[in-house]
């Protein structure tokens, strides 16, 4: 069963994805509103698993849910929450029911989120997650036992071009490669200037990378992350610019910026494709797809 | 000199621990709880005073050198009079105190403190935990450094997305263990090191409860 995702990254085209959270409880029909909403104008969409470490539906299970509408899932899957045995089998589980695009990750830590006296996994780091599926593929499991039945992915991983100091970051980077990655979805870039540069970098490497977009909602939110998300940096004159909008219009005003930067990244031929963050508002993933003249 | 560092419980804690229990023998350690500050003589007798004032009869207390050594058992039997009229001990040494004084003494024992981890005075009145003993010793690979111990994630094979200006994404007190590593082998040529794609840890080297014996089948 070959995944779709892998012929969209292959095919050459500009590739977008973009992400949904699952709800906070078993309501699941704004979740399904958006998937609806996105199924056919996004190549993939990500699902994101316990994201900031809140206990939430869990990604297997909204992974599925985008498959069963007819779109095109990515299971993101974090090594915070589950052992090795518990990754490989949900992993089984996945590939049978046709969830076959993987993003491994570390996961935040559980003291970000709603249960913060939890145990923390990490069993697996995410490069390791990533060589047991390539494993799993060759019929082996990270015990060396055999498997029985195929297995094939299309396994993504995550680096942070604007991460400081960078260089820890583009080892890591380089052996989650090394491990199996084919694509690379990256954090949150806004100097694309530094992206090309990480790009230029980047390119030696047999994988394929799209672009971090996330949409700002304000200046506030953009001062917000530059203060507390890791290795995200939103430039002074970005930050201007929204503030320049009335507060209503702070939106539309985003919308622009991304999409201008999603047009470049496309013009450019920066990179294979982007991922769009539109955190807690998906439904304007097309308006910003079609600032950007994409559809 | 490795160190266990301790935590004075919360009075609420304390409070709820000694409930119904009247008379108490307080214990404290003159070796790591001293340097810690946390049950040397200083904070004993400030911990028997405030008993007094919550109406508890103190009925002797003490501060053994070292608790966990297994000279304790003489100590403790030297005070046994004052002990015996206890209802219970309240130690003010770390987890092995109390432990090693739970099996020299029939009497029970309450915890005053919370044994946070093992770890080492790298400044004056700051400690660090360095290592966890967790049986693969990596440290040939990391530049003396230990990501097992140092990384909030115990990753092995190089920084995750939080590490934010060499510091971690929990706290940023706290250094980010592979932004150290990278220097360390970096300044000595060894990059090389952490750029080998790490297996999946051993976590059973020494399946818990460790426990290891110089002849095998001796008791």
């Amino acid at each position: 069963m070959a995944s779709k995702f892998r012929k969209a990254l292959e095919s050459g085209k500009f590739v977008v994805t973009c992400e949904i959270a699952p709800p906070k409880g078993t309501n699941l029909k704004k979740m399904l509103h958006h998937v609806e909403l996105l199924k056919d104008k996004v190549d993939a969409i990500n699902i994101t698993d316990h994201q900031s470490s809140v206990m939430r539906f869990p990604s297997l299970g909204g992974a599925l849910l985008v498959k069963e509408s007819g779109g095109e899932p990515i299971l993101q899957m974090t090594c915070r929450d589950r052992n090795r045995l518990a990754l490989q089998a949900d992993l089984l589980f996945a590939y049978t029911r046709g969830v076959n695009n993987v993003l491994c990750l570390t996961g935040d830590s559980v003291i970000f989120g709603d249960h913060k006296e939890a145990k923390g996994v990490f069993d697996l780091d995410s490069s390791q997650l990533i060589m047991a599926i390539r494993k799993m593929e060759k019929g082996k499991d990270l015990g060396g036992n055999d498997l029985d039945g195929e297995m094939e992915f299309c396994v993504g991983a995550i680096v942070t071009p604007e991460a400081n100091p960078l260089e820890p970051q583009l080892i890591k980077f380089e052996k989650k490669i090394e491990a199996g990655a084919e694509f690379i979805q990256t954090q949150a870039v806004y100097d694309l200037d530094n992206f090309k540069k990480f790009m230029e970098y980047a390119s030696q490497f047999p994988v394929k990378v799209l672009a971090g977009i996330i949409l700002l909602t304000s200046a506030p939110m953009a001062r917000f992350m530059n203060k507390n998300v890791a290795g995200v940096s939103v430039p002074q004159n970005l930050i201007d610019e929204m503030a320049s909008a009335p507060k209503e219009k702070a939106i539309d005003k985003g919308i622009e910026i991304a999409g201008r930067m999603v047009r470049r990244i496309y013009e450019e031929k920066m990179c294979h494709g982007v991922h769009i963050m539109a955190i807690g508002r998906e439904e304007l993933v097309p308006e910003i797809m079609a600032a950007a003249g994409l559809i | 000199m490795i160190r266990s560092i301790t935590q004075k419980k919360s009075d609420e804690e304390i409070n709820r621990l000694l409930e119904g229990l009247n008379r108490i023998f307080i214990i404290g350690c003159g070796t790591c709880a001293t340097l810690t500050h946390t049950g040397g003589l200083p904070e004993v007798e400030t911990m028997a005073m405030s008993l007094r004032d919550k109406g508890k009869l103190v009925t002797g207390q003490m501060v053994l050198p070292v608790a966990c050594d297994n000279m304790t058992g003489e100590m403790l039997r030297e005070w046994s009079s004052k002990m015996d009229q206890a209802d219970a001990l309240l130690i003010m040494a770390c987890a092995f105190g109390v432990q090693t004084i739970a099996r020299q003494s029939r009497k029970m024992v309450i915890p005053a403190l919370d044994t946070l981890f093992i770890g080492k005075e790298t400044a004056v009145g700051c400690f660090d935990e360095i290592c966890t003993q967790c049986g693969t010793c990596i440290l040939g690979e990391t530049g003396g450094i230990c990501p097992v111990t140092s990384c909030h994630k115990g990753l092995v094979n190089g920084p995750c997305g939080g590490t934010n200006n060499g510091k971690c994404e929990i706290d940023s007190n706290k250094d980010c263990a592979w932004t150290l590593i990278y220097n360390r082998l970096k300044e000595l040529g060894r990059l090389d090191s952490m750029r080998k794609l790490q297996a999946p840890r051993n976590h059973q080297r020494e399946p818990s409860p460790g426990k290891f014996m110089i002849s095998p089948g001796a008791q």
